[in-house]
């Protein structure tokens, strides 16, 4: 594992001043190096009005690592994984019990902003969702949400985003035509673009491959190999060999029978390294379903 | 690289949260300003109304005039209320004869036989009849159904009566009675038509057997809907029907007549005005009943569109 | 197997084809596709007669006066009057409904669909805005007379076209709501996700996002709004606009608008003599606003389509 690794470069992005000065204020924070994981779940549960969608996860996510949540439908990982960076708050009847640490603070914390959360912790969704404006608006959006930002370090900041998603090349003649004219692996690849575009530290992926057919599949894993040793990746998946090609760390959730409302609630059943899940898993649930039994 | 952050590190730039709450309680302001609207409507017209009964002495024997010609004279403080809820009975069931037949064929051909083609250009038609001013309406009511329809066929004592009155307000709610209907139509699934077309049906069967009977909640909430509608028609009614309150208890409807919102412009600014006193007052409790009787409409028609929503 | 001949195989297809092809006449089906034409023909026939009316009368009004009819001033004599004084009222009753119902409309809309909880009392604001969209024009003129004649005048100075402005300001207000809901509904979730993926606050999302993808049918709404209240004359009669004589136009002073010129003018009898009778001056104030609203409409569609090749991002 990579947790020893010396900071990350803060030319990372190697974009202009003002952007490397708040990359090393930011890793000010961060050299204060304990052995904390970067998400520290505890006995999370969430319910929907009376539906109770998943109950008692908890788990650790390290830093720099691909951590993969496979499970079948409606075991709740897409709740789990929506509850790490609060986009749950949006549903009025969503009630979030447990507590969630992000670097030793409590997410839920009633004086943490759940914008500045989402700076911190960005998410690529399962159909592509860009803006309907130009290529350049896409990407440059969250930066200059913050603003303060010159035109030439944004334009820097832009490209930087769109190498790093692997787009810059087949884009950048045409920066100011929409977005809405691009594939569905290419918008993919910009939503990715976008999410990086704002300096993040975490990078959610709900389903990311889902729409896109194998090609535009294999380029995106290829991209998450590539930016992992800048960004902590959470990915959650329905395909399992996706979860095994990429993932260093696995969770595998399924459903249990509620007995007091019959209906069907989440749990975590395994949580390991990706090689002993795929190969030895402890619990037959996962062995089950990573050979393809169940699900 | 694991460090840790404080909960400060969390909280965001000040400045864009406190924006972001001002414009919240800005947004939940213009929301809770149609509330102080209603409130302010059912203010105004309740205590108009305790302003009038005062002036009448809480007499309400005076609502009722059992005079040899009864009537609705405000300057000789005579509020007799059978005569203008007949007429807007009157003329708002004169309307619906017009507006039901015509409005949902209308619907149903748009829906159910019209070719793309002609449902395109048709639709927009109907908006526009949708978007004409009511006093154009009346105007049409005066200077032709008036001249060119009801005098050479039915040849009235007055031209200004309330089947010109009533007429042109089925013209005035044919489109509400449509558009309602259509939507209605339109939202039964087309496998039910498919299934009746499966067995052989024609189209005529299956639109009377499947699609109407399916479609039933939404018409008759167009129906509620464009009654309400009617009832609370004021230009045309004004314009045409007459405005004499000595009219409808003979239940003739070739008769000028008065509604309760042409007894409403006469308070405020027509021949009964005055300003002051039982006869203008009066106006806030005939707002009043008006008020109820339509919103008891709407409910009950909103009830029905809601059932149609929950069904499909 | 049995044994088919070929005339016993052809005496069957005749038999089907006859059975498939032929049409009977069906009675019902006539008399309800019949029933059917003649009610769009009444419906369209309608139609076309009142504007045919509209039109043949206002001819001699626009014909005889020209410009003079648009610029002159109430009176009367059917063959002098002018509209001027309606325009000037119409107008700043349009500006008036556009700066208050707009964005008061637009900020309700916004809150309902963006940020109010689902709960009981938004449920209730929602239904008391699909009520007040049915109350009759009329009694927003009651309304009208007793707080904006009444409480505001120090604002309003009395029946001006101020209060008028603020009473139709009022009466459109549901419509501009319930069409600017309907338009926010429609934005796709993705966006709203996008939004807040990378950070933006509530407002942000819905400045930058929700909005402009809304704005198509919150243009929409507003057209028509637009539309109804420059129709109205109800309202306008409850709180005093006035027909008679008007010497001049002024936002503190008494006014009158379209609409309740052709109210007035409608119901004078029309003398014989002279080429202009007051049936041909209501006409051609008829027609005047028809125009309007027609106009309004196609500005509405033309928005409607500049923003929706906005939205593609080209």
């Amino acid at each position: 594992m990579s947790e020893s690794d010396s900071p990350q470069e803060s030319v990372a992005l190697g974009v202009g001043e003002d952007v490397s000065t708040s990359l090393a204020q930011e890793q000010q924070v961060r050299s204060d190096s304990t052995d904390l994981p970067i998400f520290a779940v505890r006995d999370l549960s969430v319910k929907y009005g009376e539906f109770r969608a998943v109950r008692d996860v908890t788990l650790d996510i390290s830093e720099h690592e691909i951590t993969a949540f496979i499970g079948p439908s409606g075991c709740g990982k897409t709740t789990v994984l929506r509850c790490l960076n609060r986009m749950n708050d949006f549903i009025d009847s969503a009630k979030v019990e447990g507590r969630i640490d992000y670097h030793g603070v409590d997410l839920y914390h009633e004086d943490v902003n759940p914008n500045e959360v989402r700076r911190r912790i960005g998410m690529v969704f399962q159909k592509p969702n860009p803006f309907p404006k130009s290529i350049f608006d896409n990407v440059a959006y969250g930066p200059r949400l913050t603003g303060g930002m010159s035109k030439v370090d944004l334009n820097d900041l832009v490209e930087q985003s769109l190498r790093r998603a692997a787009l810059w090349d087949e884009v950048k003649d045409r920066l100011k035509a929409s977005a809405l004219g691009l594939s569905g692996g290419q918008q993919q690849r910009l939503c990715i673009a976008r999410c990086i575009a704002v300096q993040p530290d975490v990078i959610l992926m709900d389903e990311p491959c889902s729409a896109l057919d194998p090609i535009a599949t294999a380029r995106i894993e290829d991209l998450m190999q590539e930016i992992k040793k800048d960004y902590t990746i959470i990915i959650v998946t329905h395909n399992m060999q996706q979860a095994a090609r990429v993932s260093d760390r696995t969770a595998f959730f399924t459903t249990e029978m509620n007995t007091e409302s019959d209906r069907r609630t989440g749990v975590l059943v395994e949580y390991d390294t990706t090689n002993k899940m795929f190969s030895v898993p402890s619990d037959e649930r996962t062995e089950a379903y990573v050979t393809g039994r169940f699900g | 690289m694991n460090g840790l952050l404080a909960v400060a590190d969390l909280s965001g730039d000040p400045r864009r949260r406190s924006h972001d709450r001002r414009m919240q309680q800005l947004l939940g302001g213009s929301a809770f300003m149609t509330i102080i609207i209603s409130t302010l409507i059912l203010f105004v017209l309740a205590r108009g109304s305790i302003d009038f009964f005062r002036s009448i002495g809480w007499d309400f024997g005076v609502l009722r005039d059992s005079s040899k010609a009864p009537g609705w004279f405000p300057r000789r403080e005579r509020f007799d209320l059978v005569t203008i809820v007949m007429g807007s009975v009157l003329m708002g069931s004169i309307a619906m004869l017009v507006a039901v037949p015509l409005g949902l064929g209308t619907a149903v051909y748009l829906s159910e036989f019209a070719p793309t083609r002609v449902r395109k250009i048709l639709k927009p038609i109907v908006e526009v009849l949708a978007g004409i001013p009511s006093v154009i309406v009346g105007y049409f009511a005066l200077k032709f159904i008036a001249p060119n329809i009801v005098d050479p066929i039915f040849s009235p004592n007055q031209s200004r009566n309330m089947v010109v009155a009533g007429l042109a307000i089925g013209v005035l709610v044919i489109p509400i009675m449509a558009s309602i209907s259509e939507d209605a139509l339109r939202a039964v699934p087309s496998s039910l038509r498919e299934a009746s077309y499966g067995i052989g049906a024609r189209k005529s069967t299956t639109t009377i057997r499947i699609v109407l009977p399916a479609a039933v909640s939404g018409i008759v909430a167009a129906f509620i809907i464009a009654t309400s509608r009617a009832i609370g028609e004021t230009m045309v009614a004004a314009m045409a029907g007459g405005r004499d309150g000595s009219g409808p208890r003979v239940l003739d409807p070739f008769k000028p007549g008065l509604t309760m919102t042409a007894a409403m412009t006469n308070a405020a600014g027509g021949t009964d005005q005055v300003n002051s006193g039982a006869p203008f007052q009066v106006l806030f409790f005939v707002g009043f009943l008006l008020f109820m009787m339509t919103m008891g409409l709407n409910v009950i028609g909103d009830r029905f569109v809601q059932r149609v929503r929950q069904q499909y | 197997m049995a044994i088919v001949t070929d005339s016993q195989r052809s005496a069957t297809r005749t038999q089907v084809r006859h059975a498939i092809t032929q049409q009977k006449r069906h009675f019902p089906s006539i008399a309800l596709s019949v029933s059917l034409l003649i009610a769009v023909t009444f419906t369209l026939l309608t139609l076309f007669s009142l504007l045919a009316r509209i039109v043949t009368q206002a001819i001699p009004a626009f014909s005889e006066r020209g410009v003079s009819f648009l610029s002159g001033t109430i009176g009367s004599e059917p063959d002098q009057v002018g509209i001027w004084p309606g325009l000037f009222g119409s107008f700043a009753i349009g500006i008036g409904v556009l700066l208050i119902a707009v964005p008061l409309g637009l900020g309700a809309a916004i809150y309902l669909e963006e940020y109010a909880a689902q709960n009981r009392l938004n449920r209730f604001v929602v239904i008391n805005i699909r009520n007040l969209a049915g109350v009759p024009a009329v009694i927003y003129g009651v309304l009208g007379l007793i707080i904006f004649v009444g409480w505001l005048k120090p604002v309003t100075n009395g029946g001006t076209v101020v209060a008028a402005a603020l009473t139709l300001a009022i009466l459109v207000l549901p419509v501009v709501i319930i069409t600017g809901m309907e338009a926010i509904r429609a934005v796709p979730m993705g966006l709203r996700d996008a939004g807040y993926g990378v950070g933006a606050s509530r407002w942000e999302v819905t400045r930058d996002h929700v909005v402009p993808y809304a704005m198509p049918g919150i243009l929409t709404g507003t057209v028509l709004a637009l539309a109804r209240a420059l129709g109205e004359a109800a309202p306008l009669i409850m709180i005093g606009a006035i027909t008679g004589l008007l010497p001049e136009t002024s936002l503190s002073g008494k006014f009158t608008a379209i609409p309740m010129l052709i109210y007035s003018w409608s119901g004078r009898p029309d003398s014989s003599g002279g080429n202009i009778g007051w049936s041909n001056a209501a006409a051609g104030a008829g027609l005047v606003l028809l125009a309007l609203v027609l106009v309004f409409n196609i500005i509405g569609i033309f928005l409607r389509n500049h923003f929706e090749a906005k939205r593609v991002g080209t």
